[in-house]
Formats: structure tokens, sequence, C-alpha cells
């Protein structure tokens, strides 16, 4: 060869052609790329450093809890608000499932137990007024917070979660207790739960208001269609 | 008797490579607090760390194009030229072929260098379509945040790797000398970039 080929610009315009056209195949690649090495990742999982999650805040500071003073307050659109402790979440009786969770930026994490309450034995304790139409989930990381319909939370797999993958929830997913909502972006699954009001009618939560669809469904809002 | 010494980098090529050094840290260091649970509970303050991960990349990208249109820009075509073109003895050397001698830039480096800008490049627009779809549901795509992950994955390999033969390999770390003062031994540089003529 006398003239040095020019491969340099070679390399750099078809990594960064492979690199935008994955916009388009990166996730599934990556999907059927895990499945292949799952035997291998589920042996270091324990060990890699994320297992798939990311923590997502919007202040500052993460909510500290103290089994001590922590109280859930439901009220609202009810007959009979209540102000629980810990220990009275825990007496209320227990679910456990095991399900997917999906970010809305792109991530998920499959296979996470989750064990907790379902609101209908919530709904048991306060008995909801004929007017109430929503739930408003007030998270102690101020000023998040999210709502759903009546409807949307007494879905099968809807739950205030206090453990997950067999220990009480970790600081940085929201102990002592999160709103689990599957089938819904990771944003509607409100953290460091402080309170829940029922209202009349859903509002936006903090990302809805930020453009966010209210909805969330996994694969069928925000711009996706699966 | 010294050694003699010869000319191997510009200032205007070490403040390139410093500047994208500097840029890269402090995004690596930025992105993985966002990025590992462990390290976004022991620092907190996301919104902050977002803002530096962000203004940080922007300032990247600015400081590096300011630098090349600044400093020497003739002098950075010429370097583009040179890791640009591969010849025959470049092919051999990527083989792992000898003797295969080498120019100012060894085979290994020009692919280095192609793969750098290019990640430069798509940690950019991966970045900026990660911001742009936060506020709009147009620029939201599954595996954006498949491709930032992935391409920080990439870079730390080449990081690596670049970090061993410079600081750690006997053969290679002399380089560093030409990288931080500009200059290398005239013998060194005889034996591994024989090709090279030093001004």
């Amino acid at each position: 060869m006398d003239e040095p080929r020019k491969y340099g610009r070679g390399v750099f315009l078809v990594t960064v052609a492979g690199g935008l056209s994955s916009l388009a195949w990166g996730k599934a690649a990556w999907s059927k790329v895990s499945g292949i090495v799952s035997p291998i990742a589920g042996a270091i999982a324990p060990i890699l450093p994320t297992q798939g999650w990311r923590i997502y805040t919007v202040s500052d500071h993460m909510p500290t809890f103290d089994p001590a003073t922590w109280r859930l307050a439901v009220g609202g659109l009810v007959e009979k608000p209540v102000s629980l402790s810990y220990a009275q979440v825990r007496a209320l009786p227990r679910a456990e499932q095991v399900t997917t969770f999906h970010c809305v930026t792109g991530w998920t994490v499959t296979n996470v137990h989750w064990a907790g309450v379902r609101l209908k034995d919530v709904f048991d304790l306060v008995k909801p007024l004929p007017q109430a139409g929503g739930l408003q989930f007030v998270s102690a990381e101020d000023p998040y917070v999210d709502y759903l319909t009546m409807q949307q939370s007494v879905l099968p797999e809807v739950m205030l979660a206090y453990e997950m993958d067999g220990k009480p929830l970790p600081q940085e997913h929201g102990a002592p207790m999160r709103l689990i909502i599957p089938e819904m972006y990771g944003y509607k699954n409100v953290k460091w739960l402080a309170g829940i009001n029922l209202v009349q009618q859903p509002a936006d939560g903090y990302w809805e208001q930020l453009g966010y669809d209210r909805d969330a469904w996994v694969g069928r809002s925000n711009g996706y269609s699966s | 008797m010294s050694a003699r010494l010869v000319r191997r980098f510009t200032r205007a090529e070490r403040l390139l490579h410093w500047v994208n050094a500097l840029g890269f840290f402090l995004l690596l260091g930025s992105g993985l607090i966002l990025y590992l649970p462990s390290l976004s509970v022991l620092v907190q303050r996301r919104p902050l760390i977002k803002d530096i991960h962000f203004w940080g990349g922007i300032g990247w990208m600015t400081s590096l194009v300011l630098v090349i249109a600044l400093t020497d820009p003739r002098g950075f075509l010429r370097t583009f030229r040179e890791v640009d073109g591969f010849d025959a003895d470049d092919l051999r050397w990527l083989r792992g072929r000898r003797p295969a001698p080498q120019g100012r830039f060894n085979a290994g480096q020009k692919v280095n260098t192609a793969l750098t800008g290019a990640f430069i490049v798509l940690f950019f627009a991966s970045g900026m379509i990660l911001w742009l779809g936060e506020r709009d549901t147009r620029f939201r795509f599954a595996s954006t945040v498949v491709l930032h992950d992935g391409l920080m994955f990439a870079a730390l390999a080449l990081l690596v790797g670049h970090l061993y033969l410079a600081l750690i390999h006997p053969a290679t770390r002399h380089a560093l000398r030409g990288m931080t003062l500009g200059t290398v031994r005239e013998d060194w540089a005889s034996t591994h970039h024989a090709k090279w003529k030093p001004q």
C-alpha cells in the first residue's frame, strides 16, 4: 500500500453510526444479551454495583426513617382518618408479589420481590366516602406527590411495600414504605410515603407538572407504544 | 551524559489532552454518583450532581472546541491527518506482526483516538437526548440510557488500558513525559516510533 488509507475516520464514523442507530435497537439487543448471559449475571448479581437500579430523587437529601416517630396519615374524603405507626402498618394483612419495575427513562429491573399492604385493607380502616375519586400519595421528600384513581389503586398488584427482596425497604428505595404499581412507570411509585389523602379527582403529580403523563402505563404512555 | 530529547506533542495538543481528561473525570465522577445506588446514598444532593453532570458535559464539549479553534487549528488538522492515515505497517502492527515501524502515533493510538472522538460525540448526543427526553416525549427513547451507560463501560475499558500503558507498562510509560512536558528521549522514540522524524 503506497498511500495511507483513511481508516481513522472510518473507525470514528462507524462507531458514531453504530452508537446512534442503537437508539433504535439497543434495549432489545441488551435484553437478548442479558438473557443469554443470565446464568453468569445471576451468579455475580449480588456483587454488581447497581443490580439494575438507579436512585432518582428530587430534593437534596433522602428522608430518614425513625420507627419510633414515623406515621402514615390517611385522611381526606374518609369516614375515619387514621395515623398509623410503623408497627400498626406491619400488623395489617401482609401481601407479597414478584413484579417487574420499569423506569420511564428506559431501565427495567425484573423479578423484584415486594411485601406490604394492599390498599383495600387500608380502605377497610378508613372507609372512603362515596365522593372519593382518587388518592393523593404524599412523599416525605417534599414536594413529591402523585395520584391514582380509586380504580387504579385496587389493581391486583398495587401495594404499599415495606419489604424489598426479603429485607426492610432500604432508604434509597423509599424506607419505610413506598407505593408499588407495576403497571405504571416508576415515577408513580411514590417513595418515602408519609400520607395518603383521598380526594375527589386525581391531579397532576410532581413529574406530571413537568410534562409526564398522569396515567403512566408501561409501554403505552409518555411517548412509548409497545 | 543525558539522553537527547525530542518534542513529541505541542503545547496545544497537550492542552487538548488534559482538558479532555479533566472533563472526562468530572463527568465520570458525577455520573457514577448518579448511577450507583451506594454513591447516591453517600453523596445525596442529586439535583446539584445532575447540574454538575449536565453543565460539565456542555463545558467539556465547548472547551474542546475552543482549544482546537483558538490555539493551533492548522496543527490539529495535521494531527488529524496523522491519526487518520493507516499504512501497511500500521495494519501489520494491529495484527501483532513485527517488525512494524510506527510513526509519531502507533496504530493502537490511532484507533484509541478515533474511538475516543466517537465516544465524546456519542456521550454528548445521548446525554442531550436524555436531558431533552426529560422535557419532551419526542426525545424519549428506551435505548438512550442503554447507549449512555454502555459508552461509560466502553470508555472505562479504554481508559484502563490507556492508564496501564501510560503509567505502568515499562516499555511505554515513558510516553507520559511526552504528554506532560512535551518531550521524549530520542532513543525511546527511535525504538517505538521508528518512522517518526522529529522536527
